[in-house]
């Protein structure tokens, strides 16, 4: 069975984030103010089969720490994607 | 004579350029494709600039798992010179063979323009044949060049001198202005300067030379 699955790619903590800190310096004159915080990060949907959900999120956080991250400055968690579409 | 390796990536764009510096520095050159698995006979391997696999997801991540990669990673282990040059560096280090990793550069512009390099470090294959101190001028040509790495890394990095050359003004945004480093034993080595570019005063610079031919003449002294 398929189960979708949503891998969040998100920078590590104390790791700098120009792209981030660039589009908080943009805000503002835009008139969206009080935005602080700004982080980027990447986002992966993937349907992945198994024999459960538990499961897939396994397989899904295997691939994501090997390939879809690089874990000296990313971090990756892997979330049911039900309802997502691909 | 010295035997060298340059390793072919689908997307890889230094490649002859790195081949034609170190023929001119005397050795002879081969380039290997990707997909090989034996770099015996080769007394140093480079791995060129470039966008290899596309550059996609991030630089060197899809390259890293070339099958190449495992005969790199045995020739280094087995003591052989390999240098990473730009895209080569996004490579060694995605591959765990040099620590820390390459991110988008501050200022998020692709940058491509001289830098004047510190030589930090000569106890390694790519600046055995410099002076410690000593300032090189050498083009960057990157999007993905600042250097970064953990604590715990740094003061090892600066502990074991393996932090190799410095810009002299940070153009990136690298951690303590790194512009390459070498593993512990220095016959692994990774820069984002190029200096395959630098090998001629009437293209800017020869500043590269020194680099290279300390890289070319290396193999002998490691082995």
């Amino acid at each position: 069975m398929n189960f979708p699955v949503i891998v969040d790619v998100t920078l590590r903590e104390g790791i700098a984030d120009p792209e981030g800190a660039t589009i908080e310096r943009a805000l503002p004159a835009l008139g969206f103010t009080g935005v602080t915080n700004v982080r980027a990060a990447k986002s992966f949907r993937l349907d992945v089969e198994a024999t459960d959900e538990a499961s897939a999120l396994a397989k899904a956080t295997a691939l994501a720490e090997r390939l879809l991250s690089n874990p000296v400055i990313e971090n990756a968690v892997a979330r049911s994607g039900r309802g997502s579409t691909p | 004579m010295t035997r060298i390796g340059v390793v072919i990536f689908p997307g890889s764009n230094c490649d002859y350029d790195a081949a034609s510096a170190v023929s001119e520095l005397g050795a002879t050159c081969e380039y290997v494709w990707h997909s090989a698995t034996d770099l015996s006979g080769f007394d140093g391997v480079i791995l060129p600039g470039g966008f290899a696999h596309g550059d996609y997801l991030r630089p060197g991540a899809l390259a890293r798992f070339s099958p190449v990669m495992e005969a790199v990673a045995n020739f280094a282990a087995d003591g052989g010179a390999v240098l990473g040059i730009c895209n080569g560096f996004q490579v060694l280090t995605e591959a765990g063979l040099l620590p820390g990793a390459l991110q988008k550069n501050r200022g998020l512009t692709f940058l491509c323009q001289p830098t004047t390099l510190i030589v930090a470090s000569t106890r390694s294959v790519l600046t055995c044949a410099a002076t410690k101190g000593q300032e090189l001028v050498i083009p960057i040509s990157h999007f993905s060049g600042a250097y970064t790495c953990d604590d715990e890394t740094y003061e090892a990095l600066e502990a074991n001198g393996q932090v190799v050359l410095r810009y002299r003004d940070n153009p990136n945004g690298s951690r303590g202005d790194i512009a390459g480093v070498a593993n512990e034993a220095g016959n692994v080595v990774g820069l984002m300067p190029h200096p395959e570019r630098a090998m001629s005063t009437l293209l800017g610079s020869a500043d590269g030379r020194v680099l290279l031919s300390g890289f070319v003449s290396a193999p002998v002294d490691v082995h």
